[in-house]
């Protein structure tokens, strides 16, 4: 049982933490939608995400069923104790994590954990659909909001970002703008992007001046291997 | 200010109970010692005699209450709160044994109050439990076990019955040494020993500037006994305003060391809550638990943390220990968060070191049959607690200035009286009605049982809100929209074909409620049947017909405690006996007769209902699934309506020919409650009635900060209740007004210009306005406007690089807990 302020502050990480250690089931817990008491109307926020962590779950075997969000007043105490008995039963039904799924424990965790890395990515990717409310919407609209072909997509291809070494004139814009700071940035040297630490956001390729044009993007492919150390010094004609 | 409380009714007096004779008689307040922590078995019920659990107990109602003769001894009022506390003592009974068997002897069960008619069906739903209706006497007690025996009637004959202990739901008499009191303070006191109130307002006493709050007024209930008392303040203050905050001093609390750099060092304090924690987790083995977890340096058990004595604990123990951290496993944050916090500025550390772990609602209020699955989830809880303490930082909070101005929604009795108490404690007052006169329900009703005018009430106290300089009145408007939070509110309105915006610093509901149009009993179809209000307005017009009437017949419980509407309206009991009385008054050879189900006049109105009795009104009791009949007939060239309904004396039908029928019908939510609930978004129960923040101790607070109510919106009540309900709105509102500056939370975002990619995912997420793009060296960054943030951290969870943050709901800290609840 966690405390937050508003259901809104459940973040996709979070819930993929929980079952990347091991949990059951997750279950969140919002005020009844239309009458947030404080005008923010988190709890659209938190359907949303939930909506979109169902297919995420779907895309890497796991069974939607064991993500849960409902919405209730804090009158609702007696319906609270049967949603909370039925959820319990229904988790319990689908057996320990992974193993109702017949997935490997390692395999598990391995696509929890490749997942995972890409929360920023999907966040960014997914801006304006997760922060749009659902509001006076049928359940089939909800289901629609992201498709399994979306994901599919979104997470089968991912982008990666590359620094071209012939095109880098290492002016360290790009490092400077970087939000990780995954991009090795010396003086004179040709930029190198840690592709572990990159989140995939894309300043990099935005910020890079279009004269030199040196950061590409890369989808469905793999990025190509940076230059040895003793490789990036620039050779500057002048 | 006289709140001198009350004195639970002595059985000695009349000795016909065995009480101080047979050891295993015990009176309800005995019994609420056994089952207390703090009691003479730690929580254990026992008998005296052999320290066995009793297995059968019986529950005496009304003893010294309701007594036909009091001469005799006892009094000849309800106390208004047995039927409902025997019913929790029965409950927790159970709880502590699940194969006791309890056994209710009452007259009438009068579950009167908000929520009350729901806490009877779960009492009598539980197996082993019988609510027996009859006049009893004990019996003799048993030599060799002690039992005490009961005889009572039964539809077969006397039966006299074994129990193991019995409790006398014994009444509430006045406060001791009552005449001294009365004597020093120049008050008179009514006949029952219990100050004098005005009809017209309850705390007022007989000598002006005296006022009464709580039970001395008679027999009250918690929540009653609360608004009365913020009632009274808000009397007091309107004569002492000149003086608010004269003598005041300001807290000083010693100054915040610095103990970020520091290791953790966390202190852990785990409450039994009496028994409410204690009884089912092992809290002993959480304590030791505590001790072998990482940066835990020291931990305790408390039996009330909250007691002032164990709060005092928890700061000297931070001092002496060095605790940089504290964690308090025990109840809701919701309630006592502030007092711990409290306790930890106390000791010199910044309050947003207190963690607490919720080991009682979340645990074992859920768990009580699971004690060792129960002490394990405390485990994990307190863990989970103490994984997120190594996390907190030091916050500071900011101070937001208050808006002066009250907004009242509802120009009736309630409105009217809160919107000109606090007018009177020199604030302005903006006062919306959406009808276009002032009074709302008040206008139909001719005077009360204790007999006070009350249409000359309403313009008397119309008169003053039209006079007052301060209180600005707009009848038929309509309020568009409202927003803002505690002290600063904003609400514009449709008046006038044009629109206002007022901004206002509280805001106070008082929308009050409806009348049920009765779809049964002909009603609507035959102009001689009535709802009882109507009836109310024809006694008051002196209606000619209706005067001459040879019989009458009213009939309680009319559209409410049924599935539909599973609550009692309250009132009816007592209004329908008002207009018995009336009629009796008018053509005393009428024939009136009242149907009901229970009759619920409590406290004093019971006397009424004597004098009812007396004067030969008829009351003939009808179950819920044989409904009485009413059709309309000829017989011998007289029209009548023709009502049926069995007596359950004579366990037969009898048919009653009356002139006139009126129907009790019920109080009901009003048609715009809903529209206002979401206007200011606060919460209704399931009967759609508001939700006051604590049904007991913040009968007129709402969840929603700066938010009160007041009113039949908040549950059906009379005149006199009303009005005490909106003097304590008003005394309520006041705590608010009268104070230039709220606290804010130190819980709101910042951001880490460095990880800022500047998508603006947060700012659009963001409702208040709290975040908005600011230019840096390193282009478009997010900035915090942190008075404006609210805490909710929707743009924490919006943000892809983890810029943004919410305070004390860091990702650092959250994840924390999700991975320490993995641990074991």
């Amino acid at each position: 049982m966690i405390r937050v302020m508003c259901s809104g502050r459940v973040d996709l990480s979070f819930v993929l933490r929980a079952f990347a250690n091991g949990m059951d089931g997750v279950f969140i817990g919002g005020c009844n939608l239309g009458e947030c008491n404080y005008d923010t109307h988190g709890n659209y926020h938190a359907l949303n995400m939930v909506l979109l962590a169902k297919k995420i779950m779907n895309h890497i075997g796991l069974n939607p069923d064991r993500l849960r969000v409902e919405y209730m007043s804090s009158g609702d105490g007696i319906l609270f104790a049967e949603v909370m008995t039925d959820f319990t039963k229904k988790v319990k039904a689908l057996g320990p994590l992974g193993k109702g799924e017949g997935l490997d424990e390692q395999e598990l965790k391995s696509r929890l954990a490749a997942v995972s890395n890409l929360v920023p990515y999907i966040k960014i990717a997914k801006k304006e659909k997760l922060a749009t409310p659902l509001k006076h919407k049928s359940k089939a609209e909800y289901e629609a909001l992201f498709t399994s072909e979306e994901i599919d997509e979104l997470l089968g291809k991912p982008v990666s970002y590359y620094i071209d070494p012939s095109k880098c004139q290492a002016c360290m814009i790009c490092a400077r703008r970087c939000p990780e700071e995954a991009i090795i940035s010396v003086k004179n040297q040709i930029h190198v992007i840690e592709q572990d630490k990159c989140i995939k956001c894309g300043t990099c390729f935005d910020v890079c001046p279009s004269r030199f044009g040196a950061v590409t993007k890369i989808s469905g492919e793999p990025v190509p291997p940076p230059l040895p150390e003793e490789e990036r010094t620039i050779k500057r004609t002048n | 200010m006289l709140s001198p409380g009350l004195e639970p009714y002595d059985p000695k007096l009349r000795n016909d109970y065995g009480y101080g004779k047979y050891e295993n008689v015990v009176t309800s307040m005995d019994y609420e010692r056994l089952l207390c922590a703090t009691g003479p078995y730690q929580g254990e019920i026992l008998r005296a005699t052999d320290k066995k659990h009793p297995h059968k107990v019986a529950w005496i109602q009304c003893v010294g209450s309701r007594q036909v003769n009091p001469a005799l001894g006892g009094n000849s009022y309800c106390s208004g709160v047995c039927c409902t506390y025997a019913q929790k003592q029965v409950i927790l009974t159970k709880e502590h044994d699940a194969e006791a068997e309890c056994t209710i002897f009452h007259n009438d069960i009068r579950s009167y109050n908000k929520d009350f008619e729901r806490f009877y069906q779960r009492t009598e739903n539980l197996p082993g439990v019988r609510f027996i209706r009859s006049y009893v006497s004990i019996g003799r007690e048993i030599p060799e076990s002690k039992n005490v025996t009961i005889r009572y009637t039964t539809p077969e004959g006397v039966k006299e019955e074994e129990f193991d202990m019995v409790v006398l739901s014994v009444g509430l008499n006045p406060p001791k040494e009552y005449e001294k009191l009365a004597g020093q303070f120049g008050i008179e006191l009514n006949p029952y020993g219990f100050s004098k109130i005005s009809p017209g307002n309850p705390m007022e006493s007989t000598r002006p500037g005296v006022f009464v709050s709580g039970a001395f007024r008679g027999p009250t209930d918690i929540p009653e006994s609360v608004f009365s008392a913020s009632g009274a303040g808000s009397q007091i203050g309107e004569l002492l305003d000149h003086r608010r905050g004269k003598l005041t001093k300001d807290r000083i609390y010693p100054p915040e060391k610095d103990v970020a750099q520091e290791e953790p060092r966390i202190g852990v304090f785990v409450c039994h809550c009496g028994a409410n924690i204690g009884r089912v987790v092992d809290i002993p083995s959480t304590v030791e638990y505590a001790l072998s977890l990482p940066n835990v340096v020291y931990a305790q058990e408390q039996l009330f943390s909250c007691a002032s004595n164990s709060a005092n604990e928890i700061t000297e123990m931070t001092k002496e220990k060095g605790l940089n951290r504290v964690v308090v496993a025990a109840c809701s944050p919701r309630t006592l968060e502030p007092l711990f916090r409290d306790t930890l500025r106390e000791a010199g550390i910044n309050q947003y070191f207190l963690e607490m772990a919720n080991i009682r609602e979340h645990n074992s209020w859920v768990h009580t049959k699971e004690k060792e699955e129960s002490t394990k989830k405390a485990k994990d809880l307190i863990r989970m607690s103490v994984a997120r303490a190594r996390y907190l930082e030091p916050l500071q909070e900011y101070d937001l200035p208050v808006n002066k101005t009250a907004l009242v929604v509802g120009g009736g009795l309630a409105g009217m009286t809160t919107a000109l108490s606090i007018a009177n404690q020199g604030h302005e007052v903006y006062l919306l009605e959406k009808e276009k006169d002032l009074g709302g329900m008040a206008r139909r009703i001719g005077h009360t049982l204790e007999g006070l005018d009350v249409q000359e009430y309403l313009r008397d106290l119309i008169r003053k809100v039209y006079r007052h300089p301060s209180v600005h009145v707009y009848t038929d408007a309509i309020i568009t929209e409202t927003g803002g939070y505690v002290g600063n509110f904003l609400t514009k309105v449709r008046y006038d074909r044009r629109d206002i915006e007022i901004k206002h610093g509280v805001t106070v509901l008082a929308t009050g409620a409806d009348l049920y149009r009765p779809a049964e009993y002909l009603y609507g179809e035959d102009e001689r049947v009535m709802t009882h209000l109507e009836l109310d307005e024809r006694i008051a017009h002196k209606d000619e017909t209706l005067l001459n009437s040879e019989s009458l017949v009213m009939i309680q419980c009319v559209g409410c405690r049924n599935e539909d509407r599973n609550y009692c309206s309250r009132v009816c009991c007592s209004e329908s006996i008002k207009n018995a009385l009336s009629l009796k008054e008018l053509n005393p050879g009428m024939d009136i007769y009242i149907l009901f189900r229970d009759i619920r006049t409590y406290g004093y109105y019971e006397n009424y209902y004597r004098e009812a009795a007396g004067k030969e009104v008829r009351f003939i009791r009808y179950e819920p699934e044989d409904k009485p009949h009413v059709e309309a007939v000829e017989e011998d060239g007289r029209k009548v309506l023709r009502v049926t309904v069995t007596d359950p004396v004579l366990g037969k039908k009898l048919e009653i020919d009356a002139d006139h029928l009126a129907l009790a019908a019920a109080v009901i939510p009003s048609a715009d409650n809903d529209q206002v609930i979401q206007q200011f978004k606060v919460n209704a129960n399931p009967d759609g009635f508001f939700k006051e923040a604590h049904v007991k101790l913040k009968p007129v607070d709402f969840v929603a900060d700066g938010v009160y109510l007041c009113g039949m919106a908040h549950y059906p009540k009379f005149i006199s209740e009303t009005v005490s309900q909106a003097y304590g709105a008003a005394g309520r509102a006041l705590t608010l007004l009268s104070h230039d500056t709220v606290v804010a939370s130190g819980s709101v975002c910042v951001v880490n210009e460095r990880k800022c990619m500047g998508c603006g995912a947060c700012i659009s997420s963001c409702t208040y306005g709290a975040l908005d793009f600011v230019d840096t060296r390193q282009g478009k960054k997010a900035g915090v406007n942190p008075v404006l943030c609210k805490g909710c951290g929707l743009c924490n969870s919006k943000c892809p690089t983890g810029a943004i943050s919410l305070k004390h709901y860091t990702d650092e800290e959250i994840i924390s807990q999700i991975d320490a609840a993995m641990e074991f």
